[in-house]
């Protein structure tokens, strides 16, 4: 018979969560326990194992779709006839409104069975219409929220129990244009989840770290050719060759070469690290994240290229677990997708380097003599005053220039 | 960011690699029976905290909080337990649980909300989980001045966290047990985490150093090693039982997965130190000795392994099939007497619930 799995509250009170992957498809056979969804709640990315032993035959929430507590996500054929007791099934989940933690769940319709006959009303105090105030009731939370919205508790119409205000009734409130609140209109957007660590982040190696920045612009003209050929080759079937690819390749040699940039400062020792790992700048959905290849310096171009469309495919997914976004050396943050010519940009904390590089576009250039138009972009690099001196740090950048402006260079220093 | 490193006077009988270590303090010897068998529970307990997880996730239990990689530490020290003696539980102590014989099945019961716990602590000589973070410690320290005076030949062990070393409850429990010489074994799990707070911010010295400021000793144990857990707990045990007061003892070890099944720890921690600890995994190093010293072979391994899926197949069964309390049932646990107000309420209360269309 078939048998539906609806989306459990995983957390406590949770009402909703995203589907974030399946690891099943329809046809497919699933133990009890096997892992056939990832989600995200409002808490935490989980992974739901089945409950259900069978074959998979229909799956009914797409990824990347919002789904309520309570609806059926995934229907499994157990390839039993009889049928179960239904109370092996969690009835309706939606009923459950468990609140350990938290404001508890939103309002909705009431689920409770109505009351017998219509009792007579009880006898309520009608106000004879003098402004009489009476003691509101409402959550310390949603006095709070009032507070905060600048509504007055006494002017609300409460819908929750025993006459109590909820955070909906404050909410509608704020909404009606009562009385227009002269303030300044603003947008505000709690500090917490990347923000939170990005912002930190950023303190913590703006402050630390005392940056310096170069800047180089070079005819990239002999890359784009290069991506180009690159392209047609069968190795690099399938993945993305564009001049981050060769930007990376550059770097990563760069790296080799002066393997005392590829370092940490603490305030013991200077850490000169084997690997480079290559951080690669990553905006998504969920904000800046800088997950990096480890082991740069081991892979082939083809590799190279394979792990950098594998790598930012999957920070765009939410997907990139902490051991990747964590033990960089170096970074590359590609601000010219944004159509930016060049900036400053910060260090990822614990790394000594990080090369910002702008936009490709045509420019007046000379070119033995003659004015040629070239296709051209600027380079940026940061690095750790502490760790890399002005020379060193000039060094690394003028090689990086010079391995794009004649990727032959490459294959010299590689 | 690492792993704070262990100093040398960690208690350590097997290293992390399968390896039998000598101490000067505590030893121990194990027949390959004991041996055995303390790797079966310690398979077993780990097998009963998975299908919970997964229950959880399924829906069929509102919380749960996983004990994976402290199941040397409770296995250890809960069969370092005589029957008279008295363990006070946080809610993590699932392996603890299963030493004093409590059916796994009443752990899921609490965390489905169908019942209080539902084992009788005075049969299993095992308290109701505690929720509160901490309180359990007095309790535990009552207990063993009760027993002081009784006269009888036990002690308390209670359980706690690093976390609850912060709390005011687990000073003063400290005090009391120091000042009145109480037959208590103070067992802290220090798995680094507080949720998601790091050791760091919790003490600036090793946890089991606190002790000597009220008075008795700390011993610190490699938490993940189940013979060293044994051994330090039982003599702590024993000194208590004999009148020498409390001891407080430290299992170093690591909460491998999150704090509750509400919880995010890739949020906060980094997952390189997760990594290092699965090298300290507590079951694998039993394995590993077992192995190297031929005391079990494969067929023991894969007896224990079916044994395990079937507690866990049997446990998911039973668990789906724990019935609804009635909601009246709530007036049977809170008082030990039945009186007049208690009946009022429940009569007030019943009525309001057949009050409904479609009730009895």
């Amino acid at each position: 018979m078939k048998r539906d799995f609806k989306l459990p509250d995983v957390g406590e009170g949770l009402t909703e969560a995203e589907i974030v992957r399946w690891h099943v498809a329809v046809g497919d056979t699933v133990k009890v326990n096997q892992i056939i969804v990832e989600i995200e709640t409002a808490k935490a990315v989980v992974e739901l194992p089945s409950p259900f032993e069978g074959e998979v035959a229909a799956i009914l929430a797409a990824e990347g779709e919002t789904v309520d507590v309570g609806r059926v996500i995934i229907t499994v054929d157990d390839a039993t006839e009889e049928a179960l007791t239904e109370s092996l099934v969690p009835e309706e989940p939606q009923k459950r409104e468990p609140v350990l933690v938290g404001y508890g769940v939103k309002q909705g319709p009431s689920k409770r069975r109505a009351r017998k006959s219509p009792a007579a009303p009880e006898a309520v105090p009608v106000s004879n219409g003098s402004p009489q105030r009476v003691a509101v009731l409402a959550k310390p939370p949603v006095r709070k929220l009032a507070r905060d919205l600048g509504v007055d508790l006494a002017d609300v119409a409460p819908s929750g129990p025993n006459g109590s205000i909820t955070r909906d009734d404050v909410l509608a409130a704020q909404v009606a244009p009562v009385v227009p609140l002269v303030v300044e209109e603003q947008e505000v957007i709690p500090v917490r989840g990347v923000r939170k660590a990005t912002a930190a982040a950023m303190v913590a190696s703006a402050f630390t770290a005392p940056h310096v920045t170069e800047f180089l612009q070079i005819d990239v003209t002999e890359t784009m050719n290069a991506v180009r050929r690159l392209r047609e080759q069968p190795d690099f079937a399938g993945v993305k060759v564009s001049p981050l690819l060769l930007v990376a390749k550059a770097l990563v040699t760069a790296m080799k070469r002066h393997p005392h940039a590829n370092s940490t400062w603490t305030d013991e020792a200077i850490l000169i690290k084997k690997s480079v790992n290559l951080g690669i700048a990553a905006a998504t959905e969920r904000g800046l994240i800088v997950p990096n290849i480890k082991d740069a310096q081991a892979l082939s171009l083809p590799e190279l290229a394979r792990a950098l469309t594998d790598l930012t495919d999957r920070a765009r997914a939410g997907k990139c677990t902490p051991a990747e976004m964590s033990g960089g050396t170096v970074t590359i943050t590609n601000i010219g997708v944004f159509g930016i010519d060049a900036g400053t940009p910060i260090l990822n904390p614990g790394e000594s380097a990080i090369l910002a590089f702008g936009r490709i576009r045509d420019m007046p250039w000379v070119v033995d003599g003659q004015l040629a138009v070239r296709k051209v972009t600027t380079l940026a690099l940061s690095f750790d005053h502490r760790v890399i001196d002005g020379e060193l740090g000039s060094y690394v950048l003028r090689d990086v220039g010079a391995m794009l402006e004649d990727p032959l260079r490459m294959l010299t220093w590689a | 960011m690492t792993a704070p490193t262990a100093p040398p006077e960690l208690v350590q009988l097997l290293t992390p690699e399968g390896e039998r270590v000598e101490h000067p303090d505590y030893d121990i010897d194990l027949t390959a029976e004991e041996v055995r068998s303390l790797y079966r529970d310690l398979v077993l307990v780990r097998r009963v905290d998975l299908e919970a997880v997964a229950l959880q996730r399924q829906g069929e239990l509102g919380l749960w909080a996983s004990l994976l990689g402290q199941e040397a530490a409770q296995v250890g020290s809960g069969r370092a337990l005589t029957d008279a003696d008295m363990a006070f539980p946080t809610y993590r102590e699932h392996g603890v649980a299963w030493c004093r014989g409590v059916d796994p099945l009443h752990l899921l019961g609490l965390f489905r909300g169908v019942n209080h716990g539902g084992w009788d602590p005075i049969e299993h000589n095992f308290h109701l989980y505690t929720i509160v973070i901490g309180s359990q410690t007095l309790h535990s320290v009552g207990y063993a001045m009760g027993i002081q005076r009784d006269g009888a030949e036990a002690a308390t062990i209670v359980y706690f966290g690093d976390g609850a070393t912060s709390q005011g409850d687990v000073n003063e429990a400290f005090i009391w047990a120091s000042v009145f010489n109480a037959p208590v074994v103070f067992f802290c799990q220090n798995n680094q985490w507080a949720i998601s707070e790091p050791l760091e911010k919790q003490s600036k010295i090793p946890l089991y150093k606190r002790a000597s400021g009220f008075g008795f000793p700390g011993i610190r144990v490699d938490g993940n090693d189940v013979f060293a857990c044994l051994a330090v707990t039982r003599a702590a045990l024993r000194n208590a039982r004999e009148g020498n007061g409390p001891t407080l003892v430290e299992a170093f070890t690591y909460r491998m997965g999150a704090h509750t099944t509400s919880d995010d720890p890739t949020r906060y921690r980094v997952a390189d130190e997760l990594e290092a600890w699965k090298l300290k995994d507590p079951i694998e190093r039993v394995k590993a000795y077992l192995f190297r010293n031929q005391l079990a072979d494969q067929e023991f391994f894969d007896k224990v392994e079916a044994e395990a899926d079937q507690l866990g197949k049997d446990l998911r069964a039973r668990c789906l099939a724990l019935p609804d309390p009635e909601p009246a049932a709530l007036f049977e646990h809170v008082y030990a007497e039945p009186h007049a107000l208690l009946a009022e309420e429940r009569e007030q209360f019943t009525t309001y619930l057949a009050g409904f269309e479609g009730a009895q």
